[in-house]
């Protein structure tokens, strides 16, 4: 689904991403673990050129997105996106949120998107929340607003970046539900995340990165319990 | 005494020439009014083309800018009296005068809509560009709304500025409050009484305006 290539993302001198190739297969899910500063997010906001590499390419279902004269915005309509500090536009009501890009981009008619809406809102537990303002939200509903938000689109995959870290503690537990709901529905997800039994229970895969690499990568089972990598030995001592 | 006299004048001048008093502010909030409304238009281009990726772009949206900014309005509203007749665009003083003072506002106005765009999170760009929208999109459903939020009282701000700015144009002869100044002088050879009613009536405009703007400010701020 998606494949990246020698990836290398350079701020200045400070080199983030370095040389970086894996890929993602349709349905699987991948969680992306390592210390703050490691190039997880980057390497994430790389998929969808919200980030542009330095060099390297990014191939999505087979095309390369990251060559000249591609319209990204098309490929953008199939990644979906959800971001640390949710994100959703304050100047629209709930449902405002999650119709605007299907009726804007004629993904959807006004109607169809209505309904949409409500079918999304209703699954997350925010269906009398339609009509008013995200300022009235909690940061979880927030959060989980700008899940539906994304979803709305029907992306093929979704990325999440550091979903819960700008969460209470209480509300942890109800974005991560939806998102493993999102799981069983077979999406296709790349995750940044801090949150390592939640890494460990969803992922089929784990990409541990270190120094702008992927120094490790493998089952959570061999990620957490058999891990190689002395950095990885180290990180897993410290946050579990 | 003289100041007994000076009152009873200011009072007779303010009566008898009550009418050409009304029209120069009628003149004078016209001329604001354009260069407010036609300078929004102008100044959001300018700042978009300041605030462009593509350097020949931002380049000469700075120029523009720096230009406007750091020349005397008086001298930009000579040049395009002269200028422009030069170049075979016969208009009128009133029009002249308006197209001068248009491009000036459009400056200024330009760098109220750069900082109140700017003052919008990044997130709010990112996540509609994640969405798939493009650029144009993305101003227009998601930054420049909530960006209103802070122009709107500031391009408020620069209209009150303006209410005395085109007393320059006055220079001109165009119809505004201080050209009423110099009609009424020259009618009655009086000077500091006509000045005395026209600036009570500059302040009154500019005083209660201002409140207003600084009370819809809050408003929104409380919103």
């Amino acid at each position: 689904m998606i494949k990246f290539e020698h990836i290398s993302k350079k701020f200045g001198s400070l080199e983030v991403l370095k040389d970086v190739t894996q890929q993602v297969s349709q349905n699987e899910i991948v969680s992306l673990i390592g210390p703050s500063g490691s190039g997880k997010s980057t390497l994430l906001r790389c998929m969808n050129l919200l980030e542009i590499p330095t060099s390297g390419r990014i191939l999505f279902k087979g095309e390369d997105i990251t060559a000249r004269g591609v319209n990204i915005n098309v490929h953008r309509q199939k990644m979906g996106m959800v971001f640390q500090h949710f994100n959703v536009f304050p100047n629209m009501t709930v449902e405002q949120n999650i119709t605007m890009a299907p009726v804007i981009l004629n993904k959807m008619t006004k109607e169809q998107a209505h309904k949409k809406a409500l079918e999304l809102l209703e699954r997350v537990g925010l269906k009398d929340k339609a009509d008013v303002k995200p300022a009235k939200l909690s940061g979880g509903q927030k959060q989980r607003l700008a899940i539906v938000r994304a979803m709305a689109m029907e992306p093929e995959v979704m990325l999440f970046d550091e979903p819960t870290s700008a969460l209470d503690p209480e509300m942890v537990g109800e974005v991560l539900e939806v998102i493993k709901n999102l799981a069983k529905s077979g999406m296709t997800m790349m995750i940044v995340t801090h949150e390592m039994g939640f890494a460990k229970e969803i992922s089929d895969r784990v990409f541990f990165m270190n120094n702008g690499i992927i120094a490790e990568s493998g089952t959570p089972e061999k990620i957490f319990e058999a891990p190689d990598n002395d950095r990885l030995k180290d990180f897993l001592s410290k946050v579990l | 005494m003289t100041f007994e006299i000076m009152l009873d004048n200011i009072l007779r001048v303010a009566r008898d020439y009550s009418g050409l008093f009304i029209q120069g502010i009628g003149y004078t909030l016209l001329l604001a009014f354009i260069a407010v409304t036609c300078g929004t238009i102008l100044g959001t281009l300018v700042a978009l083309l300041k605030m462009s990726s593509k350097k020949i772009l931002s380049v000469l949206g700075t120029a523009y800018i720096e230009l406007f900014r750091n020349t005397p309005l008086l001298l930009q509203l000579y040049i395009f009296m002269f200028l422009l007749p030069e170049i075979g665009i016969n208009l009128s003083p009133f029009a002249a005068v308006s197209v001068g003072l248009v491009l000036n506002t459009t400056a200024y106005i330009s760098e109220i809509i750069r900082s109140g765009i700017q003052s919008v999170d990044h997130g709010q760009t990112e996540a509609a560009r994640s969405l798939g929208l493009n650029h144009v999109q993305t101003l227009r459903m998601v930054v420049l709304p909530q960006a209103m939020r802070n122009i709107l009282p500031a391009l408020a701000n620069e209209f009150v500025t303006d209410i005395k700015e085109t007393s320059l144009a006055s220079t001109f002869f165009v119809g505004d409050l201080m050209t009423t100044y110099r009609t009424i002088n020259g009618a009655t050879f009086l000077t500091l009484e006509p000045l005395f009613v026209v600036g009570i009536i500059y302040f009154a405009l500019s005083f209660t305006l201002s409140k207003l703007v600084a009370f819809l400010e809050r408003r929104l701020r409380a919103e």
